[in-house]
């Protein structure tokens, strides 16, 4: 080396009174250049729809908030809302199934997810939809009803969302489960624990902390899936926006009004999600509940920095 | 060989006595026929090389492994099997779970339930074990936490805890369930030197306070102080069992020499 080593004694000199560091962070000049120019391109791209004359967009607004659209909205939110709920359980089910000692339901579980995954979700809608032509009736001999009277349209819908679902589901589930610590489930077992205790108690708690975030990814899309069911006449939101203008004749108009709808729950939906994930965060993050609530609080109006927080933590332990 | 004790253990059963267990998983046979008694309200521990089968013995005696051959008995239960003339058949998992209730074991890894604070980690399973109502459980709780020295704790989850004080939450959480019988499988071989004495600390407590234990460690020295027994496994088997004094001190078994001059 050709400069001379520093002395400590030197070292000690240069860190006296310095205080706190206010150093010059690395800029990125490059992310700067490629966000000025998406930005360009996106205003341009919006600018050219909201000035575009032949879109008439006091049609957009006053069906935005129309009585069909929002019932249509309400029955996109219904449909999304139940096939999740049976998605879940069935997940929930079929993950057990897959990850049990039993040959059998293992079996019947991987048939499932092969089953389900295997093809598309629009043929199956279709098949549940047709299904009263090759089964006229469903149930054995007297105790039989007609299919139609059972598959309506909106039952084909929920029968073939909510059993794609739980295959989907039961992948997702079966990582979380997997994915909790081994020893804990051995420890609850040697307290005396049942198995179906150690799963709901032990297990799926902790699981839930992995499975919520691709949950809410799903529900997401599931959201944006049920648009699928406009093609067996279920009257959902996409479903009334064409009915909408087939009469009137705006399509694009009406095609915006269902977009709008679709983004503004979709964002709900996403910050929904984020909450979810913090409070099953609970005992793997080293802030206690008291802390939390103290750095929501903080949040506000001054934030609480991170050594802070460290401080806090550290003081309770100390304890 | 018999299922009936022989009638020397007629008035002071041992608390623990394996007689010729055999274990394998697979082709690999870990236990190769252990003989042990472990009397009530004394210290065992068990020495011995990595992978000699000491973990795998601590786990049979709770029924977390299945032996395939001897048996074990807790105050002269049989473990794992109930004989039904003179055939053995599997215990049902209702009937493991209730024999286990008489076992507390604490895990070298502590294995406390992330998702739960102290205080419910240890009143979990007595009140949906043992059906103790919540409010018995929380006081039997404070009281064990209070004797493990962390009663200010109870609000804690694990991950805000150092390892040393896990483990005391661990034990606390395992004798909330009145076990008869404590299973320690290397209780401090996970935690920083500077943390060890706090956990042996706990152990030898509850050591006086009359608790039948087998200890699994590397603490020779607590083998010595606390233990009333040591008992050194080679290969699947017990080779050599007495008290402290003379296994440690004055090995005769060529292989207990030899581990010995080691951790010594
Ligand atoms: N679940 C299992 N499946 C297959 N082999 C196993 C299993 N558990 C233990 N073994 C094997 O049994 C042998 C004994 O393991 P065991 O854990 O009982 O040893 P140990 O004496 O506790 O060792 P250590 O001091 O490393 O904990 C090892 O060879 C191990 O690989
Ligand atoms: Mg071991």
């Amino acid at each position: 080396m050709s400069t001379p080593n520093p002395r400590i004694d030197d070292l000690e000199k240069a860190a006296h009174g310095t205080g706190d560091i206010h150093s010059v962070p690395v800029r990125h000049p490059g992310q700067a250049v490629a966000g000025a120019l998406i930005v360009v391109a996106l205003g341009a791209l919006i600018w050219s729809v909201i000035t575009n004359d032949n879109i008439r967009w006091e049609i957009v607004f006053e069906n935005l908030t129309g009585a069909t659209i929002l019932r249509g909205l309400g029955t996109t939110l219904l449909l999304t809302a139940i096939a999740m709920l049976i998605g879940l359980t069935l997940g929930v089910l079929l993950a057990i199934a897959r990850l049990s000692k039993n040959r059998v339901m293992q079996t019947v579980s991987s048939g499932y997810i092969w089953l389900f995954r295997g093809t598309p979700l629009l043929v199956q809608l279709l098949l549940w939809f047709n299904l009263a032509l090759f089964f006229p009736r469903l149930g054995f001999g007297e105790l039989s009803v007609d299919t139609n009277v059972i598959i309506t349209a909106f039952g084909a819908a929920i029968l073939g969302l909510g059993l794609n679902e739980g295959a989907y589901m039961a992948e997702i589930v079966r990582g979380g489960i997997q994915s909790v610590n081994r020893g804990q489930i051995e420890a609850a077992a040697a307290l005396g624990m049942r198995q179906r205790h150690v799963t709901w108690r032990i297990v799926l708690p902790q699981a839930m902390r992995v499975i919520i975030p691709p949950i809410g990814n799903n529900l997401i899309t599931m959201l944006k899936m049920t648009s699928l069911v406009s093609v067996i006449a279920v009257p959902d939101l996409l479903n009334r926006a064409q009915a909408i203008s087939a009469k009137n004749f705006y399509v694009f108009e009406m095609l915006i009004v269902a977009t709008v709808w679709y983004l503004l729950m979709t964002t709900i939906f996403t910050i929904i999600q984020m909450q979810l994930e913090k409070r099953f965060d609970r005992g793997f993050s080293t802030t206690s509940p008291r802390v939390g609530k103290r750095l929501a609080k903080n949040l506000r109006p001054g934030r609480v920095t991170n050594t802070e927080l460290l401080q806090v933590v550290q003081e309770k332990s100390k304890e | 060989m018999t299922n009936e004790l022989s009638p020397q253990y007629a008035n002071e059963l041992p608390m623990v006595v394996a007689k010729n267990v055999h274990k394998s998983f697979g082709h690999n046979e870990v236990l190769k026929g252990i003989d042990m008694e472990v009397p009530r309200g004394s210290v065992v521990s068990l020495l011995g090389a990595s992978g000699s089968g000491k973990s795998t013995f601590l786990r049979c005696i709770n029924s977390l492994e299945k032996i395939d051959g001897g048996r074990i008995w807790i105050d002269g239960e049989l473990v794992g099997y109930k004989e039904k003339n003179g055939k053995l058949h599997d215990m049902t998992e209702a009937e493991i779970t209730k024999q286990r209730i008489r076992t507390g074991m604490v895990f070298q890894q502590f294995n406390l339930f992330a998702h739960m604070t102290v205080l419910e980690n240890i009143i979990e399973a007595p009140i949906n074990v043992l059906g103790r109502t919540r409010k018995e459980a929380i006081t039997r709780a404070r009281e064990l936490l209070e004797r493990v020295g962390l009663a200010s704790h109870h609000g804690h989850y694990p991950m805000q805890l150092s390892g040393g004080q896990q483990q005391r939450v661990a034990i606390a959480r395992a004798l909330a369930m009145d076990p008869e019988i404590m299973l320690f499988d290397e209780p401090t071989s996970a935690l920083d030197p500077e943390l060890v004495g706090e956990v042996l600390d706990v152990m030898r407590g509850l050591a006086d306070s009359g608790m039948t234990m087998i200890v699994v460690t590397h603490e020779i020295g607590f083998a010595r102080e606390v233990c009333d027994q040591v008992a050194f496994l080679h290969d699947g088997q017990v080779v050599e069992q007495g008290k402290p004094v003379d296994v440690i001190g004055n090995p005769q078994h060529e292989r207990t020499q030899s581990f010995l001059s080691k951790v010594l």
